[in-house]
């Protein structure tokens, strides 16, 4: 028994410790975050903050437009967000539930362009986003992203779940596809759709290549690159950069707090029926 | 008719944004371009010759895969013991969950950032830290010697939360009553751990070490904000090399043969670890 007692108090011991490094650079941010400026960057650097200064986070708004950093990503996200439920949702139920000509070769397309690595296409993109005037253009940031193949797979296996007979009772009731889409795909798959809403919402909240190529003036750039930017401008400020990280991280930081739990299963489906 | 109305959406834009560009991709690696991206002259193989011979293939493959060995390996390693230490917690599991699972939601900006701060050579606090602890600063991101050492700590730490919520949830799919009945049969957490958990969970290891090494070969984030390829290129891991060439050099022939090998590389990859390693993976 004392043994067992040993062994429950090590494995505490180290999970704390792992639990503290983890933790860490999240939690020095926001200590950081309400230093005054010369606290900030004194020698030797305070380990928790011996001053109170919350007026940074209305400070760092004066530095760089951090709002309309914040509005972009949020509304960048939630435009490729919507745009890819609809694209993968359609694809995926033709994929489940209909028959065509082509299909076997289509859905090889699709397998096909979940293993090109976005890098590689990355160029032409590029040239053709600038050649269509999109550069520093909502359009230019979302149209891109609007469709996905990883999502399409995600929808189409939990579609093809759905039982035959709902499928054969609602044509009985003359219900066609559109509407059997509509008002039964649809709402009974609201888990596999909520899994990849979130998944997609955060996978472009948090890019940073594509903005980075084609944004330029400061009011189209999203908070990633903003906050790079943050650091280049004011590297004296180390709290008001701080503070600016602060702000970013927190929707995300709530997004885990409440949505630990469907995070994890929505992980373990994406990642093991993906 | 209807199902092609359906998959009309999806195909138009991988038409124009995935296989158009993958084509046009090919296209401008055989061409020689002028700064503004217009085809300028046919090159035929001479931008796949000249990476080769400008080491600028060959030195990106061996940062990249430095980086991999350092990253992959270490950052699989301590979510599993983590998501194995956690698995079973009567107390404050959850606590250690969001612990754990929190890097993941933070962005590669926001991340390098922070690290970029913890990495300071006299305002930050591992070297504070290391002070303390008696040792001399480490010049974290300034030497060639530590730079992609420190870039793979911090990716360590920001792989962290994926890892872990992916094994973890690959645990909680083991069934209780392999447990109990292997507990009967009188075996130690050890041993269970490596006849049980290991073999049961090998899918979501072998997914793990797939995502991992494709994502080690993507990484582009922490190191355009942490060390822009530099010192003396030590951190010029390949898509930073892709990236360099085509939007800051201009040349878009020879970036886009760097991404066309890329592409092949990763295609290498994914079969070798599907052809080798799923042979042991252990599937129910």
């Amino acid at each position: 028994m004392k043994k067992h007692i040993a062994g429950q108090a090590a494995v505490y011991l180290i999970l704390i410790l792992a639990a503290v490094f983890a933790l860490y650079p999240v939690v020095y941010s926001f200590f950081l975050s309400v230093m005054t400026p010369e606290e900030a960057s004194a020698f030797p650097p305070s380990i928790v903050p011996h001053s109170f200064n919350p007026a940074n986070f209305i400070d760092v708004f004066g530095i760089v437009p951090i709002a309309a950093f914040i509005g972009n990503t949020f509304l960048v996200s939630g435009i490729v967000m919507i745009g890819q439920l609809i694209t993968a949702s359609l694809a995926a139920y033709a994929f489940a539930k209909m028959d065509f000509k082509g299909k076997g070769f289509i859905f090889s397309l699709f397998v096909a362009s979940m293993m090109v690595p976005w890098e590689v296409t990355m160029i032409p993109n590029y040239l053709t986003v600038r050649s269509l005037n999109w550069l520093d253009t909502y359009q230019g940031l979302t149209v891109p992203f609007l469709a996905t193949a990883f999502g399409t797979f995600l929808l189409r296996q939990f579609f093809l779940q759905l039982p035959k007979e709902l499928f054969e009772a609602a044509r009985m009731d003359g219900c066609g596809h559109i509407r059997y889409f509509l008002l039964h795909v649809l709402p009974l798959s609201r888990p596999a759709i909520g899994t990849l809403a979130v998944y997609s919402f955060l996978n472009t909240y948090n890019s940073y290549l594509w903005p980075l190529l084609i944004t330029n003036s400061e009011m189209m750039r999203t908070v990633q690159i903003g906050i790079s930017m943050l650091e280049f401008q004011e590297s004296t400020s180390w709290n008001l950069v701080f503070a600016g990280i602060s702000l970013v991280i927190l929707p995300s930081l709530l997004l885990l707090v409440f949505g630990l739990k469907q995070l994890v299963r929505g992980m373990a489906a994406g990642a093991l029926k993906g | 008719m209807l199902a092609y109305a359906f998959l009309a959406p999806s195909l138009l834009l991988f038409g124009v944004f995935m296989f158009y560009p993958l084509l046009r991709s090919v296209y401008l690696s055989l061409y020689s371009t002028d700064p503004a991206g217009r085809v300028a002259s046919f090159v035929g193989a001479e931008n796949f010759t000249a990476l080769f011979s400008s080491g600028l293939f060959l030195d990106g493959i061996r940062v990249t895969v430095l980086f991999a060995l350092l990253t992959v390996p270490a950052g699989m390693l301590l979510a599993l013991v983590l998501a194995a230490l956690t698995h079973n917690l009567l107390r404050g599991k959850r606590l250690f969950q969001f612990a754990f699972s929190l890097p993941m939601v933070l962005s590669v900006g926001s991340a390098a950032v922070i690290w970029k701060f913890l990495f300071h050579p006299s305002l930050g606090m591992l070297n504070y830290g290391l002070e303390l602890a008696g040792f001399a600063p480490v010049p974290w991101l300034t030497s060639p010697k530590w730079a992609l050492f420190s870039i793979s700590l911090m990716t360590v730490w920001m792989n962290l939360g994926f890892n872990y919520i992916v094994i973890s949830s690959g645990m909680q799919g083991i069934p209780d009553d392999m447990y109990e009945s292997a507990k009967i049969g009188g075996a130690g957490p050890v041993a269970m751990f490596r006849q049980i958990t290991i073999p049961l969970l090998s899918p979501t290891l072998f997914f793990v070490l797939v995502v991992s090494i494709i994502s080690a070969f993507q990484s582009f984030g922490q190191i355009n904000i942490l060390t822009q390829g530099g010192p003396m290129d030590s951190t010029n891991v390949f898509v930073y090399s892709i990236y360099r060439e085509a939007f800051v050099n201009f040349r878009f022939g020879t970036g886009s043969a760097q991404a066309l090998l890329l592409f092949v590389v990763i295609m290498l990859l994914t079969l070798i670890q599907f052809k080798w390693i799923e042979r042991k993976v252990h599937y129910q």
